[in-house]
């Protein structure tokens, strides 16, 4: 477990210091994939660089398992990094040795016999899948390749946290995707905690079970992924979902006046939003039966988050004006947040 | 073949003896003064990375004592160097004149640019790779060797034949005024005889010389350069 307790860093003096960190608490249990999350300078690499103490905070205590890792000396501290794996964005390989002299490169030292080194390059190369790649030098890989190799020399002397800074966020959407699966893999297998720093949205989705929202040197939102996706409370938070689902381009939309926000009069333009758990049930045709109304689903995104789903539709709603309102207090009820983009029945010259 | 160097050079054929000893006298004076000031220079352009403002060993007090060293030595032209470094020179060698003489002052006209040389190869190495090396729990020692040191040889072996040429040069110029070597050849032999082939023959080996300097540092450069 990682406890994380009012941590502060400051850089800079008077006037123009900046709180890289401010008061941070967070506590990473055993075996989880916890994302943070924020825009570029909110903190976040100088937040994971003070739990291996890389940063030294100004003040608050990082504790690794009980053990106060601001409180150790120079050497019991660096024998706690060995146990403490870390990646990076642009993977720091060392350039003049070879994939295995670079996975083999923290071993040193380890009280390993030579065979046994060989033996547990070859263990980690097999981990990571690049097994044929063990002479070539880092400029001959690819960037997913090059991460893959970053993984396995993190991984060297078996740690039980592995600190990921923007790890993939020099990779393209299809690499990204297959380095979340191995971390995802090697959570499950080696049962390593990870935590995970990243400024997009669809990666702490795909693999992170908890998740803390980061602006400007405080954690603003924190809790399991779902929730906060769910109902996030802070706006920095909703434009990070934002940034994954298009149910926020009808605004967009409307306010360019495309045809698609056209209403005739009576119609509404709706926002469904799922956000508790086990909304399975097809409402949207259920309250069409039932309150008569018709309900033209301009798109929809609804995805699979942890097992539930998460997400809404668009769509636009039109009835007679006493069944429109029943229909959506029916969807209130089940707990699907509802939001009138645009309403067709103000310009309704029998209402006015 | 011989007839011909004769006709071609007559008199270092004549000097054949004086010149070959020459030769050696420029090579012990490069070799000596090379190794030397390569140790210091590593030593020192180490000590200036890792004791610079954000390096792993900050240190404001000797960095900048360094610095200002390497920048006034540099200041100083070779020639006045040599008659300034005199005394020391006759303290720590004996003497002041011959291969043995001219070590001193050119160890005090090499360092520092070798210091400087190897100060901006060490800078070369990215920022990352110290902080790779720091999460993975490893001293500043040992980050100097094995990963300052280790990954720039290229780099080093780069910095390291420039600065062999420039002593090459400064041989010369020590030879010139008493210290031996083709330096001395040329101006004995050649300038205050007026033969001039033997200036010629000097100009020859240097630049057979320095080519094989250049040469050596470009396959330490291939070999370590993927
Ligand atoms: N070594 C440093 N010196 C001065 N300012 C720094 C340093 N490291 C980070 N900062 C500042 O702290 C803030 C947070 O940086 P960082 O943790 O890198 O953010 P993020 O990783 O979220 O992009 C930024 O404003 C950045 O400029
Ligand atoms: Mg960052």
């Amino acid at each position: 477990m990682i406890e994380l307790k009012h941590l502060c860093r400051d850089f800079g003096e008077g006037k123009l210091t900046i709180h890289a960190v401010n008061d941070v608490s967070l506590t990473i249990e055993s075996g989880d994939v916890f994302g943070v999350i924020g825009f570029s300078g909110a903190g976040k690499s100088t937040l994971v660089r003070c739990i291996n103490l890389l940063e030294r905070p100004d003040s608050g205590t990082v504790l690794i398992d009980d053990v106060e890792m601001t409180a150790l000396k120079s050497g019991e501290l660096r024998e706690a990094r060995k146990k403490i794996g870390m990646i990076f964005q642009h993977f720091n390989l060392m350039p003049s040795r070879t994939v295995a002299e670079n996975i083999a490169y923290p071993l040193k030292g380890s009280g390993l016999s030579r065979q046994e080194r060989d033996e547990k390059v070859r263990e980690l190369l097999k981990l990571v899948e690049l097994e044929e790649k063990e002479k070539a030098y880092p400029s001959q890989l690819s960037g997913g390749q090059k991460q893959r190799v970053a993984i396995a020399r993190a991984l060297a002397n078996d740690p039980k946290v592995l600190l990921c800074d923007e790890a993939t966020s020099a990779l393209d959407p299809q690499t990204t995707k297959q380095i979340l699966k191995l971390l995802k893999t090697l959570n499950e297998k080696l049962g390593i905690t990870i935590v995970l720093i990243t400024h997009e949205m669809a990666v702490v989705k795909e693999i992170c079970s908890h998740v803390a929202v980061m602006d400007h040197g405080s954690v603003v939102e924190q809790g399991d992924v779902y929730s906060v996706f769910a109902n996030p409370k802070m706006q920095i938070t909703r434009n990070f979902i934002r940034t994954t689902s298009n149910l926020h381009k009808m605004e967009e939309l409307i306010e360019e006046g495309a045809r698609i926000a056209d209403l005739q009069p009576g119609e509404l333009i709706i926002r469904l939003s799922y956000v508790e758990r086990n909304v399975a049930e097809a409402v949207i045709s259920q309250v069409s039966r039932r309150y008569n109304v018709d309900i033209n689903i301009l798109f929809a995104n609804v995805e699979i988050l942890q097992g539930s789903q998460l997400g809404g539709t668009v769509a636009i709603i039109s009835g007679e004006r006493a069944d429109v309102t029943k229909a959506i207090e029916y969807f209130i009820e089940k707990n699907v947040e509802v939001e009138v983009l645009k309403d067709g029945r103000v310009s309704d010259p029998a209402d006015a | 073949m011989e007839e011909f160097l004769i006709r071609l050079m007559p008199n270092a054929m004549k000097d054949l003896n004086i010149l070959g000893k020459s030769i050696i006298e420029t090579l012990q004076m490069t070799a000596w003064a090379g190794i030397i000031s390569f140790v210091l220079g590593m030593v020192f352009g180490t000590a200036l990375v890792v004791t610079r403002p954000g390096g792993i060993m900050q240190n404001r007090v000797i960095y900048q004592i360094l610095d200002k060293i390497i920048n006034i030595l540099r200041s100083i032209p070779f020639i006045i160097l040599l008659f300034c470094l005199l005394p020391l020179t006759r303290l720590i060698s004996g003497t002041a004149i011959g291969v043995r003489g001219a070590i001193v002052p050119l160890v005090f006209g090499t360092t520092p640019f070798f210091s400087r040389q190897i100060e901006a190869a060490l800078s070369g190495v990215d920022e990352g790779l110290i902080e790779a090396a720091q999460s993975m729990g490893n001293s500043s020692w040992e980050i100097v060797f094995r990963i300052y040191w280790r990954e720039s040889i290229a780099a080093i072996a780069r910095g390291t034949s420039i600065t062999l040429i420039n002593l090459v040069g400064l041989t010369a110029m020590a030879g010139a005024v008493g210290a031996g070597g083709l330096g001395n050849f040329a101006y004995i032999y050649g300038q205050q005889r007026n033969h001039m082939d033997d200036i010629y023959v000097t100009v020859v080996i240097l630049v057979v010389l320095v080519m094989l300097i250049q040469l050596a540092g470009n396959l330490i450069v291939k070999h370590n350069t993927h």
